[in-house]
């Protein structure tokens, strides 16, 4: 039977969905310590199903519905691992503050499998299940601390205006269906081949376009981006910059690549002007932010907006450009997000650009590390953050309709780079602003091994990096 | 006459005389219960068509759900549904017009359908002596294993957000506990007090 034959191909996903359920039930019946015992499993099935998938064969299951290929493996691996450090750090931070309930890691796990299903989506119902399955758990997350009225707030936007995009996305997705005969991406690419319904099928590319383009928060649909990052318990919003952005963009670059093989010209269009539009918002929006969480929440639009430039370039070399990137980009942010886990005066988080000043009088380590992760976000030569540009801006420069809105993307970059040198101007020569709390142990763990592998390690790890991505970008079967 | 024209007069006769009491009717429970009442007759109707699969979806989903919430909502709100009524011949002119404008589109769609749209172009489904239920089964289990499994664990996720974000342990609350409820004796739940006069009790 073919379900039973390609069983490894898949057994990652099973593994995290028995292990989800499997936790939730434990967690019900496991009392006081629920919350560290099931995020403890929810850490090992995570681990263990990005081993899974490091040496999963690479085939495709269930008529089409799941892809395992290279890209696929490079990009679980990254995600479930995120996912796994998003448990590691949101356990502790909430068992600090004492709203210790244990759905937080079940709700991680299930989201790491829609991210799983999103990146292995070969059919258009299959991207919706993943998508849905993710932004679903996420919407929750969102609103974990239910009494916070900013949490509520920021899970009750995300969820009305993500019902919205669904909304784009499906109308897009049947209009497709309806035009190409077929859910299949191979098939759609086939049926545009053979000239069927030409205009429709480009028509519900473009809702699904503006669907996808929403949950990677690429403007002009992002407006939902700096309220839900600020009002989100911090552990979730280092959760929701990281992998489900990468999940989001393989599952974009899978969706073109395959199902629109022959009509790049048109997709590239919408691509890169919604890029140059991303990086414009990303960094003219970052200028007048004073809190750090929305600052990083316009800045991470800005970095949507070039891995979009990486996908726009439709070549092997742009996805290769468009993983690393994200890869890199998915470890600085979750390292920034642990330095603000890890600061905070008096049991309050400092969550404003002013609490951060004389940062290096007080917590010298906390400062330096943040200083790194803002040199890479602003692409100094050398920090992790100037590799992901570098690759990005090389294929994208080398296909001739995306010199100007590259040369425009580096433009904006320096624009940009106000506030990062604001964030770090602060730390270093301002007034301070007086003592801060002891730094829990979890969270400088985790921003100092980020921070470590910014600088100077991703030096070291570039070439393996590049390896893994290059052979990743080849299974999109691009030229 | 056989027995599929007998079985389709009563069904399509007590569909519509349901029908015409659902808006009818002046008591919204009433309504309610004709309304399930002709989404039963409609069921009946699928299954004369053959079309036994949609006869349940008819039942579970508009029945079992959507009627039931409308049970709800009429006896749980207080809703003034004779303020709702008035103005009835006022906008009877209007209603009428609408009425009539639907009529016509139905018509014509069917005209059109029956003439040269898709059943006209189309043969009837081929017969086999598989069911509609043991064909969807069929696919569903098989070639849509991983969808369907998909859509359980969506289902899943909303389920646990429901309770992650309403489900409050409040202290001071007296729930069931039958076991300690029933070994009750008069000892332990009686409490013989002597009040002194003009002071109360306090507990």
């Amino acid at each position: 039977m073919d379900m039973i034959s390609v069983l490894p191909t898949y057994l990652p996903e099973l593994t995290l969905a028995i292990g989800s359920i499997g936790v939730l039930v434990g967690g019900a019946f496991a009392g006081r310590h629920a919350l560290s015992l099931v995020s403890g499993i929810g850490v090992l099935v995570l681990v263990s199903a990005a081993v899974l998938q490091g040496v999963a064969p690479h085939a495709v299951a269930f008529q089409g519905a799941f892809v395992s290929d290279a890209a696929a493996s490079f990009a679980k691996v990254a995600i479930y691992l995120a996912s796994a450090v998003a448990i590691f750090l949101g356990e502790r931070w909430l068992s600090r503050s004492g709203d210790a309930r244990f759905e937080y890691p079940v709700l991680i796990l299930l989201a790491a499998l829609g991210m799983g299903v999103m990146v292995s989506a070969g059919d258009l119902i299959a991207l919706y299940m993943g998508i849905e399955l993710q932004s679903l758990a996420l919407y929750v997350l969102c609103a974990f601390r239910r009494d916070d009225a900013k949490a509520s707030e920021a899970g009750l936007k995300y969820f009305v205006l993500g019902a919205l995009s669904s909304g784009l996305l499906l109308y897009g997705a049947s209009l497709i269906y309806g035009f190409a005969g077929s859910t299949r991406f191979v098939d759609i690419a086939l049926a545009a081949q053979m000239g069927a319904g030409h205009a429709g099928v480009i028509f519900g590319l473009i809702f699904l376009v503006c669907g996808i383009a929403f949950k990677v928060s690429a403007a002009p649909f992002h407006m939902w981006t700096p309220d839900v990052y600020e009002g989100a318990p911090t552990p979730v919003t280092a959760f929701l910059a990281a992998a489900p952005k990468l999940a989001a963009m393989v599952l974009f670059a899978r969706l073109l690549t395959t199902s629109f093989p022959n009509s790049i010209g048109d997709w590239r269009q919408i691509i890169a002007v919604i890029s140059v539009i991303s990086v414009t918002v990303g960094a003219l929006g970052g200028l007048v932010q004073s809190n750090l969480k929305r600052l990083l929440a316009y800045s991470s639009i800005a970095n949507i907006g070039y891995a979009l430039l990486g996908l726009a370039a439709g070549s092997q070399d742009g996805i290769k450009g468009m993983l690393i990137f994200l890869a890199l980009y998915v470890v600085d942010i979750t390292g920034f997000f642990a330095c603000l886990l890890a600061l905070s005066r008096q049991g309050k988080p400092m969550e404003t650009l002013s609490s951060l000043a004389g940062l290096t009088r007080t917590r010298p380590g906390l400062a330096f590390a943040i200083t790194i992760f803002s040199m890479s976000a602003l692409g100094i030569p050398f920090l992790s953050g100037f590799w992901g540009k570098f690759f990005v801006f090389q294929a994208a420069v080398t296909t001739p309709s995306l010199v100007w809105p590259a040369v425009y993307g580096l433009v904006m970059s320096v624009v940009g780079a106000f506030y990062y040198l604001r964030v770090v101007k602060t730390m270093w020569f301002d007034e301070s602003a007086g003592e801060t709390d002891a730094p829990p142990a979890d969270a400088r763990l985790i921003a100092f091994g980020a921070a470590a592998f910014a600088f100077p390690l991703v030096n070291v790890g570039l070439h393996w990096l590049e390896l893994f991505a290059g052979t990743a970008a080849k299974a999109f079967g691009l030229a | 006459m056989d027995f599929t024209a007998i079985a389709f007069g009563v069904l399509s006769t007590v569909l519509l005389g349901a029908a015409l009491l659902v808006i009818t009717a002046r008591n919204p429970v009433h309504a309610v219960l004709f309304l399930i009442l002709s989404f039963f007759s409609g069921a009946g109707l699928f299954v004369l068509l053959g079309a036994e699969f949609l006869a349940m979806l008819l039942i579970v989903v508009y029945v079992g759900a959507v009627a039931v919430l409308f049970l709800f909502v009429v006896m749980m709100l207080d809703v003034d549904f004779a303020s709702l009524r008035t103005g009835y011949v006022q906008y009877l002119p209007l209603g009428l017009v609408i009425s009539a404008v639907l009529l016509i589109e139905m018509v014509g769609v069917s005209g059109v359908v029956a003439t040269r749209g898709a059943s006209a172009a189309q043969t009837a489904a081929p017969v086999s002596d598989v069911s509609n239920i043991e064909r969807i089964g069929q696919v569903l289990y098989t070639d849509y294993a991983y969808l369907f499994q998909g859509a359980g664990l969506v289902l899943t996720v909303a389920m646990i957000g429901a309770l992650v974000l309403t489900l409050r342990h409040r202290p001071g609350v007296k729930r069931q506990n039958i076991a300690v409820q029933t070994a009750r004796t008069v000892k332990s739940g009686l409490k013989i007090v002597q009040v002194k006069t003009g002071e109360g009790i306090s507990e």
